[in-house]
């Protein structure tokens, strides 16, 4: 069985909270306790139907607005798969936490509410997708009940994105009607719509491939840890510890450790139960050298003819998450894999308008939810890929060093 | 699955090693909170992977109501000692004898929500920076919308509407002095993820979690161990039951499940066809729809 990460975005009453509802129940994921507390919770409402939406709005001012705030984390699985949902909100003021939900996410389902079809937030949202590398996207064209279930509407909406869609990055887009009130091709395909000829959400969740999403190529092991374990057994032991963040490691692989230089060889491959010839992204692991350097966390272990670039300035798309705008030449910390340096905002080079995708050159105040293109300086330099060809060596954070707030999110270009 | 890619449960494993040597990195000094439950064990298993062949680099740390199983106790002491851990026992005893906290009363009471001082108060005197903790985002509502660093003010407090974004696989435990952070490392793990991976690795938990005979009496149509820690009424019946603890809190909030299930492959089992979650014998979550939330802002953990 494996793990399939997705995050479901779409407007403010676009039905996400009630289509996850909706995937829990109509795969026996919900237990007997939450559907009578939920149940209990929709009468005392007043509300005619039990309300699948309180599954996943947990807090307190959640439920008394009836409104998402912040993304909450869904479990479940069938047979073949298993699912983390990162269920993110609608409203713009809350942008910041569909870029959180789609940061580590394998697919995003985007609402669209057929009465509706494209509004600001389906172009905002598929961009984000799209900029955060999200591989697969599945448009949800949702409440088709309200349209007398129409194939008109479904196919009209479905031209506009795919038109829309052509301009991003995204490769693979698919496009589902579904009512999720009513469950129709959610779970079970819908009586409504012969029409359409396409899987179920479900199924398509269960079938998409996604072994491919790692990169398997480049290698890359940014250290985090220095095991040094200084008893008897293990006395000459150093093991560099960290998570492979791409590639292929195998025993005996002749490897450059950076920013150093040194060329040395693997000389194992360490985890608890034993030790192990290769290793490959996403795992965690121990490595340990033929040669003692002077290696600490923040160095990266890759193959001599395949490296990162080494870079002082950095150039990046970011998009802004903090009350407080983006200062050009203000000075943040910035974070990347185990490495922490300081950097200043070299320049704004262009803000993204994200309803037309056009550069706006003119108007440089990057504020809460902007997305922009800008440059770094920084104090020491990095070892990066592009995001587009590796999602952990290409991303990196923004901290505010007044109030330590994590402030932007950058994807380096 | 092709050969480079991993399962549900060996990716669930690298994430959780990776935040725990993040842990160890950006704090001076961490602690593990150890209950002595399912979900801390499989903590403390990970901890000891990600730092092979060294010793875990910080110690574990049990805040004890009293009121716990004696089969728990008997447990975390032979853990201890067996892996060489270091303990630090942080006793609601003491800190209602010493007048902090006040025992509540009345039948259903139980010291759950009073671990929140004694666990703060530790936190203080042993100046920890970090508290990790096993909680899950799928065992409840409120602990859906937690991050793995997540940030506490100088009151311990949690601020749920006002949470750092966190992106990819970079944490952000930047913090000033006198706030500190709680960390959790298997946030992404279910309670079925738990049970496949505890069978999977073989590592040892308490007895209780097995199907055994107890003394038990039913209270709102919750099965109850008969503990020195209750007090039955007239009209609840001792009886002798077969019984097993899904999950393991005290004594007096914790509700028994009948069950044969006497090996790790029949708990799973039973757990796939349960209808009910694992926190549903919780009294302590029943207490309000948002009894979870109040007091996880309160620096619950």
């Amino acid at each position: 069985m494996d793990l399939l990460r997705f995050t479901t975005a779409g407007s403010v009453d676009d039905g996400k909270s009630t289509l996850i509802g909706r995937l829990l129940y109509d795969s026996k994921s919900i237990f007997e306790d939450q559907m009578e507390a939920i149940e209990n919770a929709s009468s005392k409402k007043g509300e005619e139907k039990v309300n699948l939406a309180l599954l996943t709005d947990g807090l307190r001012a959640e439920r008394e607005q009836g409104i998402t705030i912040d993304v909450a984390y869904r479990y479940f699985a069938t047979p073949k798969r298993k699912f983390i949902v990162a269920d993110t909100p609608g409203h713009i003021q809350y942008t910041r936490n569909m870029v959180t939900g789609a940061s580590t996410a394998n697919l995003a389902i985007i609402l669209v509410d057929a009465r509706n079809g494209i509004v600001e937030q389906t172009k905002r949202h598929s961009f984000i997708a799209s900029l955060l590398g999200i591989p697969h996207i599945i448009y949800c064209i949702n409440k088709m009940d309200l349209v007398d279930y129409n194939v008109k509407t479904f196919t009209k909406i479905k031209e506009e994105l795919t038109g829309f869609s052509s301009k991003l990055n995204t490769k693979d887009v698919r496009f589902i009607p579904i009512s999720a009130l009513n469950g129709d091709n959610i779970v079970n395909r819908s009586n409504e719509m012969e029409w359409y000829e396409g899987s179920t959400l479900l199924h398509t969740l269960e079938n998409i491939h996604i072994a491919s999403d790692y990169n398997l190529i480049d290698c890359r092991f940014p250290i985090q840890n220095v095991i040094r374990p200084q008893n008897k057994k293990f006395h000459d032991f150093r093991g560099y510890a960290g998570r492979i963040s791409g590639g292929v490691f195998k025993k005996g692989d002749e490897v450059v450790v950076l920013p150093s230089g040194f060329l040395s060889k693997i000389k194992s491959i360490v985890t608890y139960n034993k030790e192990i010839d290769e290793a490959h992204a996403p795992m965690s692991v121990t490595v340990t050298l033929n040669d003692d350097f002077d290696i600490s966390r923040g160095d990266m272990i890759v193959r001599e003819n395949n490296q990162p670039r080494i870079l002082k300035e950095i150039e990046l798309m970011v998009c802004w998450l903090d009350e407080n705008p983006l200062i050009e030449k203000g000075k943040y910390t910035v974070k990347h894999t185990s490495k922490e340096v300081r950097g200043i905002i070299k320049e704004i080079l262009y803000k993204i308008d994200i309803n037309t995708l056009h550069r706006n050159v003119e108007d440089r105040k990057i504020n809460c939810n902007d997305i922009a293109r800008i440059t770094i300086k920084l104090s020491q330099p990095l070892l990066v890929d592009k995001y587009n060809d590796n999602r952990s060596t290409g991303s990196l954070i923004i901290i505010d060093e007044n109030t330590n707030n994590t402030v932007g999110a950058g994807m380096i270009i | 699955m092709n050969k480079y890619q991993l399962s549900h449960l060996e990716e669930l494993e690298a994430e959780s090693i990776f935040i725990i040597r993040e842990v160890a990195s950006q704090f001076e000094n961490p602690v593990l909170l150890f209950s002595g439950g399912k979900d801390s064990i499989v903590c403390y298993h990970l901890a000891r992977k990600a730092f092979y062949p060294a010793n875990v680099p910080f110690p574990l740390m049990h805040i004890d109501t009293g009121h716990n199983f004696d089969e728990l106790y008997q447990f975390r002491d032979e853990l201890v000692k067996e892996t060489k851990a270091r303990l630090i026992i942080a006793s609601v005893q003491k800190s209602i004898d010493q007048g902090k906290i006040i025992e509540e009363k009345g039948i259903n009471s139980s010291r759950n929500k009073l671990q929140t001082t004694t666990l703060l108060d530790s936190i203080n005197e042993y100046q920890f920076d970090c508290a990790m903790g096993g909680a899950r985002r799928d065992e409840e509502k409120a602990r859906a919308k937690e991050r793995f660093f997540s940030h506490r003010d100088d009151f311990g407090q949690w601020d749920p509407k006002n949470q750092r974004p966190e992106l990819w696989n970079i944490f952000n435990g930047k913090k000033n002095f006198g706030e500190h952070f709680r960390a959790f490392p298997i946030s992404n793990w279910t309670e079925m993820d738990i049970w496949q991976y505890i069978l999977k690795e073989n590592i040892k938990i308490p007895s209780l979690y097995f199907s055994h005979n107890r003394e038990c009496f039913i209270r709102n149509n919750v099965v109850m161990a008969k503990t020195d820690f209750i007090e039955t009424q007239a009209e609840e019946e001792i009886q002798n039951m077969r019984v097993r603890f899904r999950t393991i809190g005290d004594a007096t909030c914790t509700g028994a499940t009948l069950s044969d299930a006497d090996s790790l492959e029949m708990i799973i089992d039973e757990v796939s066809s349960s209808r009910i979650t694992e926190r549903g014998g919780r009294a302590d979550d029943k207490r309000s729809e948002a009894a979870m939330e109040d007091r996880k802002k309160e620096g619950y953990f």
